[in-house]
């Protein structure tokens, strides 16, 4: 027994007391290291800018598709690990429809809707961009929204509905099937190979000086900043102000209580879906119209860094959802300042693991999805 | 021990799970050497495919064997398993590849230990990090500790693909200097280690076979056998051929003591509190029992099992690189498990081979099957190409392309099955219910309560 | 840790002491416990009589679970001190306390369903070697393992025989029904060598004759000189079988005394009773 105590109480110790001690010594040898690096110039002013926009913009896309990931997760109460291929799908499917626009004409029909597999089309040959076939972006990103919703709602109805009342371990394993079957479907139709998209080089750029350099923004950015934000204040409002928002929020707080008073749970669950797949469809979108490469992994890789963002800002809050993703977006561009580029992912994973152990309710708790 | 008793004993061995085991196996093997008859496969293509098949069989069976010891029995949703077995065969890489001077200079090097010692090491760091994740990640409700132990293990896919741990110069001496006196003085072999990063490591050590038949003074014998084999049935080089049957055999052997250790652990008054903390953690403290020990004692033994099959799947392969850790492993193994049925042992091994046979190696070797038969062709190279064929009524492009994918779409197979699984027969073939947690018989013993122990003397074996 | 000798003076401590080894195994004081802002248990304080049948009453919500749970270390309180057998346990670990002599089950028998009662059963006992794996594992040492289990077994089927449950020792528990559940539970707080037994609703869900018989058993388990505490609702049960009553009362102790004192008593009447008796 003496060595249960021992260990219980070690642990209790080398947990609680000095975490608080290493992490503010890590702050500040972090804040330390940059100032240093900016005044000696170690640091390049317009760099740390470029490492913090590209970080916000990523944060932005993580927030986007971890809405659809945080609402399931308290709504349906499991955690969705087939919500990586679902933002796959939205980008393969917004894809197809932008090269179809703008490469009508040009090439058969077949390898503009299959995204270039196997190398018959290029995006950037097509001239698939924001300022270069703007109506091909729309249509793609209206696409994404409408596939990805068709796709969430015809998965619920045939494998998660029927186990609805099952254990969320339960639908975690079933959900973990639900990716492998997506993701490898997606490379049977679209190929394996990653691919180029847009045509980078021919978007408008802004170049802004930045001390010692230039920030560059180009169009997509601006486009994914724009799309984003605004989805991001329109859930603000489906929320806020309608009836489907209260509902949804009274379902994640407590689900057999929001049975009794009579919300009718199942059209919430759809409503969710709706909700969430169609922002998961439109981040995925965004995210390889931004990056300007398409591939069947980008949504699982992108995965984990959404549940670190969802679990930071608190499972069930779509603010906190978008805060995490900002904040977990500009822990993995913003880490090279400090870490070897490579650990960019896992910086932001040890921030979530942390969070995990030290404040499972998330930053953001209190208020589950308002 | 009387003869009755040790026929009964025989007769209980083919009756019972071994019987099941030694059933489904037979069966599945007799179904690929069938096939392969019908196809027309040469006595080499047979034995290469079935060394393939025995290997899948035997990894599968370890990995959800120890996966069994972490969710079956203790309820801990582990979904870090590549993770444990990457460091277990990178940290052997690293303890016995030759030094670079001696492996060649382009490389990395590694400090030159044999074999045993480099597997031992490997072991031993898997289960360390196990005890890291254990420590503080135990506590937290099942889906937390999954999502950490994924996330341990693409930080630690990240490390081994990472430049920055990519290689080290070993400095040529240590020495340990205190006041003026040199205490140690150490020379390294070593030049260099690390991970080496993208393009991963050549494992340039005696090949793990070699080493473990010399160990047991088995080497001579062995080439014997292959002589015998090179004179009788493959004529020309029959050496890998053997080497990777008799390889997968040993490690059905493996597959039978992790059985055995796996039953022993579950079949105990330590198996009995691991159940009880997946059935409900509380009782089992208010018994009295720590449970946070048991569960970590649990953990780091079943990483440091995955460790040594990360090991042994990996080690004889040539080389290592990091995208052969990536999670989709771990969710075989869990597949696996869930076919066979999580909590049983039995089933676990069952779950290994029916995952390996049909769902990991079954497709792809349809495919051989179908290409040995018939010349299929180059195929259409893109999905369109294969449609556009279908549009104008032609099936072949559509089929062949549909073959030449056989390797992503048998993931598609696996999605498919677990999602099927999961709705219809989530407790797999054998399920939870199935084997007692005691070392001994709980009937009621046959002495009554109040007799003298002379009751449990006869009860016991000498 | 020197902030509790507010409460009183330093001088009577070693008499509470001698008075905790030998008359009250557990002694409870000044525990309080909040849950975000309710409070729970309010600075309650009591102690159980050695080898006695104390009762734990109030309506719903008195806070009764809760003390239970602060007592065997489920929660921590946020004040106060729990003595067992004289022993300060305030705070720690439920498993230490279990093994210090202390067993509790559950108000919602939790039973542990996928084992079977023997597996139920063999959990229980103390010091069990094969509790440590290496032993479970190695080969000769295993021996012992099962000789040992083999002791245990034995006893096991004693208790299970007198509880009358050894028809039921296959079954898995699960698959028993609620009064079986709570005897099972019983059983295998029992087996945990016990000096002290915290019973929470034992006969909630228990058909008359079962109940009859679970009172039998304590009975004759008080004449071995086991110690009960029992939480229960079922007023008469109580005022017959107990000789010492605790009524509690929104977290706070409304008055401690036999059950002649406490039905006399107008603000038990008044607060729980409701005139009813």
């Amino acid at each position: 027994m003496g060595v249960s105590e021992r260990y219980s109480r070690g642990r209790q110790f080398v947990v609680e007391q000095p975490l608080a001690l290493v992490v503010g010594l890590v702050v500040i040898w972090m804040a330390w290291f940059l100032v240093e690096g900016l005044v000696t110039g170690r640091l390049q002013v317009n760099n740390v800018l470029g490492y913090l926009w590209d970080g916000l913009l990523r944060g932005l896309i993580i927030g986007l598709a971890g809405i659809g990931l945080s609402m399931t997760y308290s709504i349906l109460n499991f955690a969705n690990f087939s919500h990586g291929d679902y933002i796959t799908s939205g980008a393969f499917a917004g894809m197809a429809v932008s090269y179809l626009v703008a490469g009508f004409g040009e090439a058969d029909i077949g390898s503009l809707l299959l995204v270039g597999a196997g190398g018959s089309v290029f995006g950037g040959a097509l001239g698939v961009g924001i300022a270069t076939s703007p109506i091909g972006i729309i249509a793609g990103m209206v696409v994404a929204a409408i596939a990805t919703i068709a796709l969430s709602l015809v998965i619920d109805r045939f494998v998660y509905k029927p186990i609805r009342d099952e254990s969320g371990i339960a639908l975690l394993i079933t959900s973990v099937g639900v990716a492998f079957a997506l993701r490898y479907l997606i490379v049977f139709v679209f190929g394996s190979r990653v691919r180029g998209t847009t045509a980078a080089g021919s978007q408008p750029q802004l170049r802004l000086v930045a001390v010692d350099g230039y920030l560059t923004i180009n169009a997509h950015d601006v486009t994914l900043l724009v799309v984003a934000v605004g989805l991001m204040l329109g859930v603000h409002f489906l929320l806020q102000r309608t009836k489907l928002g209260k509902a949804m929020r009274a379902m994640s707080d407590n689900e057999d209580l929001a049975r009794i008073t009579g919300i009718p749970t199942e059209q919430v669950v759809r409503s969710t879906w709706i909700v969430g797949g169609g922002l998961t469809g439109v981040a995925g979108y965004m995210f390889v119209l931004w990056k300007g490469t398409v591939g069947f992994n980008d949504g699982w890789l992108l995965l984990l860094l959404i549940f670190a963002a969802v679990i930071l800002g608190g499972i069930g809050s779509i603010y906190g959802a978008i805060a995490g993703g900002i904040v977990i977006g500009l822990t993995a561009s913003m880490s090279v300042i400090w870490i070897p580029s490579e650990f960019g992912r896992a910086a932001a994973f040890l921030v979530m693991i942390l969070i995990l152990l030290f404040k499972p309710q998330g930053l953001f708790s209190g208020r589950t999805t308002a | 021990m009387s003869e009755s008793s040790l026929r009964s004993r025989f007769e209980s061995l083919l009756t019972g799970d071994p019987g099941l085991v030694i059933a489904v196996l037979g069966a599945i093997y007799l179904a690929y050497i069938l096939a392969g008859i019908v196809f027309g496969f040469t006595v080499r293509g047979h034995m290469n495919s079935l060394a393939n098949l025995t290997f899948y069989i035997a990894v599968f069976g370890m990995l959800a064997l120890a996966l069994n010891l972490h969710w079956g029995y203790t309820g801990m949703f582990n979904i870090g398993v590549v993770g444990f077995m990457g460091i277990g065969v990178y940290v052997t890489a690293i303890f016995s590849k030759p030094p670079a001077a001696q492996g060649g200079a382009a490389q990395v090097g590694g400090l030159g230990l044999p074999l045993g010692v480099g597997v031992v090491a490997g072991v031993l760091a898997a289960a360390v990090f196990g005890a890291i994740v254990a420590l503080p990640a135990l506590r937290l409700r099942a889906d937390y500790l999954a999502i950490v132990t994924i996330a341990f293990s693409e930080i630690m896919r990240f490390t081994f693909m990472s430049s920055t741990f990519e290689t080290f110069t070993v400095p040529d001496t240590f020495d340990l200097t205190i006041l003026g006196t040199t205490l140690i003085s150490f020379d390294p072999v070593a030049d260099t280690v690390g991970f080496g990063g993208g393009s991963g490591l050549i494992l340039n050590y005696a090949s793990p076979l070699e080493a473990f038949l010399k160990f047991l003074f088995l080497w001579d014998p062995y080439l014997g056998l292959v002589d015998f084999v090179g004179e009788y049935a493959i004529q020309t080089n029959p050496k890998p051929v053997v080497d990777s049957l008799v390889y997968g055999l040993l490690l059905l052997v493996v597959v039978g003591i992790y059985y055995w250790l796996l039953t022993w652990t579950g079949e105990s008054p330590f198996g009995r509190v691991l159940k009880a903390i997946r059935e409900d953690e509380d009782v089992a403290n208010a018994l009295g029992k720590n449970t946070d020990v048991f569960k970590l004692k649990a953990f780091v033994l079943g990483c440091a099992l995955m460790g040594f099959a990360g090991v042994l799947w990996y080690a004889g392969r040539g080389s290592i690189t990091p995208p052969s850790f990536r999670p989709n492993i771990t969710f075989f193994v869990w597949i696996a498990l869930i076919i066979g049925g999580a909590g049983s042992n039995t089933g676990s091994v069952l779950g290994g081979a029916v995952f390996a046979a049909l769902l990991y190696e079954g497709p792809r070797y349809i495919k051989n099957l179908i290409e040995a038969a018939i010349d299929v062709g180059d195929g259409p190279g893109s999905f369109g190409q294969a449609m556009a064929a279908l549009g104008s009524f032609d099936p072949v492009p559509f089929l062949v392309y549909t073959l030449n994918s056989i390797s992503q779409l048998r993931l598609v197979i696996m999605g498919v099955v677990l999602i099927y699984l999961m709705h219809n027969r989530p407790e797999g073939m054998l399920g939870h219910r199935k084997e007692v947690a005691s070392s001994i018989d709980l009937s009621r013993p046959e002495g009554s309560v109040h007799e003298e122990p002379a009751a449990t003397d006869g009860g016991e074996k000498e | 840790m020197s902030e509790t000798t507010e409460t009183g003076e330093r001088t009577t401590a070693p008499d509470d002491e001698a008075q905790g080894r030998t008359r009250y195994p557990l002694q409870v004081e000044g525990l309080r416990k909040t849950f975000g802002g309710i409070v729970a248990v309010d600075d309650i304080a009591f102690e159980v009589e050695e080898g006695s049948l104390t009762g734990l009453i109030g309506p719903n919500g008195a806070g009764k679970s809760t003390t239970f749970n602060l007592i065997t270390g489920m929660n921590d309180p946020d004040a106060g001190t729990v003595r067992f057998n004289g022993e300060d346990i305030t705070g720690r670990a439920p498993h230490e306390i279990a093994n210090r002599g202390l067993a509790r089950t559950f108000q919602i028998a939790r039973e542990l369903e996928e084992m079977t009662v023997l597996e139920n059963m063999m959990l229980a006992p103390k010091n069990q070697q094969g509790e440590k794996l290496w032993r479970s594992i190695t080969p000769g040492v295993r021996d012992n393992v099962r000789r040992q289990e083999e002791e245990v077994l034995e006893r096991v089927w004693e208790v299970l025989d007198f509880f009358e449950i050894e028809h039921l020792a296959e079954e898995y528990a699960g698959n028993l029904s609620g009064g079986q559940r709570k005897l099972l539970e019983m059983a295998r707080a029992l087996l945990t060598d016990p000096d002290m037994l915290l019973l929470d609703e034992p006969f909630a869900g228990v058909n008359p004759t079962l109940e009859k018989r679970l009172l039998d058993h304590i009975h004759e388990l008080r004449q071995d000189g086991y110690t009960f505490l029992i939480v229960e609702h079922d007023m008469d049960l109580i005022m017959n079988n107990c000789e010492r009553v605790v009524v509690m009362h929104q977290g706070k102790i409304l008055m401690k005394g036999t059950p002649a004192e406490v039905k006399e008593s107008e603000d038990v009447i008044e607060a729980y009773l409701g005139g009813e008796v």
